[in-house]
């Protein structure tokens, strides 16, 4: 056995993208500091959650809590980006039958109704875009307001299916589950 | 025989202890061959990580019947060895005996233990998720896995020497030692 136990443990290929919305009304367009925000894909291999981070993606919001309908977001992301801590398996999924980066560099959510939920919830419906497949839900977001900086924090549940992710033997859901989540934690600052 | 203070050595093992011993006999068998070939499996196919998730289902199942066995071992007296083994002999047998039981525990841990550092929880049979008993660290899963692997190395080097004993103590001594483990031989 040459080199046993290479790589690491099987980590998650997945899907992934985007996914965040809020945004403002009269407010002017937030900075989104992306050191602090963070979206990643949490897919189930075999039942194992396992996270992949989207190292790259830009974000525009604009969100008053006031006028919460008039707000608006736009989170485009880089999916060659995506980061389950293995090399290969990141080559893997920005290939042709995950991600592929090559054709489709950037996986999108564009906003297209942002309806308050009670207290700092707010449901935000979009299209989200990924692999070329456009699908439009619904995602609840959190919105955290602390001076000039607000938060917005939720979880996107999707099926990689809707968008090809995972093509070929992958089709197979058995191993790697058709459910992930996008998770997001979006920091901005008027 | 036996004086009055220490009990009787039967003359085999108890079925329990019979069936211990085959069933993770045949998982560790079973571990063994599957890390082998998961590991040389190149890219990422959904054969992987199927694999990757069996041998950890097998190493937790071997864990949690190596305890049972130490507890069998711990409270029962084994048969005794042929009266006419000579000293370096027996202390051998022991040795890799106690080795081996070692071993059954620290395989599984070790590589538990590469699992967690490597931020891949295991989720045994798919259903019951175990804790993650270390935070992920990249310098110490190469160092579990370093030593995950020399001590399977180990493992294997002991299951052979083992092996090799039971086919001298058939063929040359003769003294039917192995009749002692076989389950239907009674």
């Amino acid at each position: 056995m040459k080199d046993p136990m290479k790589k690491s443990f099987s980590r998650s290929m997945v899907a992934a993208f985007a996914a965040v919305s809020l945004v403002a009304s009269s407010a002017a367009l937030a900075d989104v500091d992306l050191s602090k925000s963070k979206v990643s894909a949490i897919s189930k291999q075999m039942n194992v959650p396992t996270e992949g981070v989207f190292k790259k993606f830009s974000a525009q919001i604009k969100f008053d809590p006031a006028k919460a309908a008039q707000g608006s977001a736009q989170v485009s992301i880089d999916v060659g980006s995506f980061d389950i801590g293995d090399k290969m398996y990141n080559d893997q999924v920005a290939g042709k039958e995950w991600f592929d980066v090559k054709t489709h560099p950037a996986a999108t959510f564009v906003s297209t109704a942002i309806a308050p939920a009670g207290g700092n919830k707010y449901n935000v419906t979009g299209k989200l875009t990924i692999k070329g497949k456009t699908q439009t839900l619904t995602v609840p977001v959190t919105v955290t307001q602390s001076g000039a900086t607000q938060t917005f924090d939720g979880v996107l549940p999707i099926k990689r299916s809707v968008f090809n992710v995972g093509t070929g033997e992958w089709k197979d859901t058995s191993v790697v589950a058709d459910d992930v989540q996008i998770k997001f934690h979006i920091v901005a600052t008027k | 025989m036996a004086s009055n203070s220490v009990p009787a050595a039967p003359a085999g093992y108890t079925r329990t202890a019979v069936a211990l011993h085959w069933l993770i006999a045949l998982l560790i068998i079973c571990g063994f061959a599957l890390g082998w070939v998961m590991t040389d499996i190149p890219g990422f196919t959904p054969t992987k990580p199927k694999y990757f998730s069996w041998h950890k289902w097998i190493g937790v199942t071997v864990f949690a019947l190596a305890i049972v066995r130490v507890l069998w071992r711990a409270t029962h007296v084994p048969p005794r060895l042929p009266a006419d083994m000579p000293a370096v002999q027996r202390i051998g047998a022991h040795a890799v005996h106690v080795l081996l039981y070692v071993l059954m525990l620290a395989i599984p841990v070790t590589g538990y233990l590469y699992s967690s550092a490597s931020n891949v929880p295991v989720v045994y049979l798919g259903i019951v998720p175990l804790p993650r008993l270390i935070d992920p660290d990249p310098v110490l899963k190469e160092t579990f896995k370093t030593l995950h692997v020399i001590l399977n190395y180990v493992l294997l080097s002991l299951v052979v020497l083992h092996v090799l004993a039971v086919v001298k103590h058939q063929v040359l001594d003769r003294d039917g030692l192995l009749s002692r483990m076989l389950p239907f031989a009674k």
